[in-house]
């Protein structure tokens, strides 16, 4: 399976992103920058996190409009998977992939801890290989991971079943709506999240439970852990 | 030549924790009474345009595509 990595400047994941599809997939990703206006045939894209062009205006909202985010939801819309990760979720929401908006986390402070997750819906391309509501460990580093939706919308996507994580055991750093850590498209191949699954891949990283989310969007069977 | 302010605002129904937090301040500078502070950005620019209707529909598009996140945020446009 082929993978592509969505490089802005200002972003500062990208390598840890890279290392972990390398890790996973068995060959390093294409690296698309922000004034492409293709992207090769991949089978996944994925917006990494950091802080691109400074979170001027708002975080995400001025790479949201670059042109290599045009080419990404011209893939998106035929179906490609894809995943945005801290401000790769913010990019997502703000290019109008993904509803609602992230906005200051409660506390007004940064936060960089691990929380605890709870897989809310198994039943998608991106956690098929995690158990119905299963808690996963992950790491939060963020400003701005509150999620925000009207409440038309934040019906429609809990009742679509598109919140895919949630903050879980009070761990909930940003103070989002409904604990909400990730979310999916209506047509279930976008999803965007602010924890770091991409942190927690391998032993040396004393955890894996960030790769079976990889290794479901990448089509790869998840060793029994 | 026209210049316009455009200031965007939270839009009702979504929490400012850093209204909330300047509020709190406020208070504690002895600033009693005070309530509902709501933070917000004012941007000026200037347009090279004679048509100030034109301009109007400019600035209402930059606001719509770029300015403002109409999710969280209203906006007003005023020429001057």
């Amino acid at each position: 399976m082929k993978s592509a990595v969505v490089l802005l400047p200002g972003l500062n994941r990208d390598r840890d992103m890279i290392a972990a599809l390398t890790k996973i997939s068995g060959k390093p990703p294409i690296t698309v920058w922000q004034t492409d206006t293709e992207i090769p045939d991949v089978d996944l894209i994925v917006v990494p996190g950091g802080f691109s062009y400074g979170d001027y205006l708002r975080c995400g909202a001025i790479a949201a409009r670059k042109p290599v985010m045009r080419a990404v939801a011209e893939k998106a819309a035929r179906g490609v998977m894809v995943i945005g990760v801290c401000n790769g979720f913010q990019i997502l929401l703000e290019a109008g992939l993904l509803p609602g908006a992230l906005m200051r986390n409660q506390s007004l402070k940064f936060v960089c801890r691990e929380v605890k997750l709870q897989v809310a819906n198994a039943n998608t391309a991106f956690t098929r290989n995690y158990a119905p509501g299963q808690i996963i460990r992950c790491p939060v580093a963020h400003h701005d991971g509150n999620y925000f939706a009207d409440p038309e919308t934040l019906a429609r996507v809990e009742g679509d079943g598109r919140v895919v994580f949630r903050y879980a055991e009070g761990t909930n750093p940003n103070g989002s709506m409904n604990d909400i850590a990730g979310i999916m498209n209506e047509k279930g191949n976008v999803l965007g999240l602010m924890p770091h699954p991409e942190d927690l891949i391998e032993a040396a990283h004393g955890g894996t439970d960030g790769r079976p989310l990889f290794e479901s969007a990448l089509g790869i069977q998840s060793q029994a852990a | 030549m026209i210049k316009a302010r455009i200031t965007v605002t939270l839009k009702n129904g979504v929490l400012d924790p850093q209204g909330k937090a300047i509020e709190g301040a406020l208070g504690s500078l002895g600033f009693s009474g005070v309530g509902a502070v709501r933070q917000g950005k004012v941007f000026d620019l200037e347009l090279d345009r004679t048509d100030r209707a034109q301009a109007e529909a400019d600035l209402k598009a930059m606001c719509d595509k770029l300015l403002a996140n109409t999710v969280i945020e209203n906006y007003s446009i005023a020429v001057v």
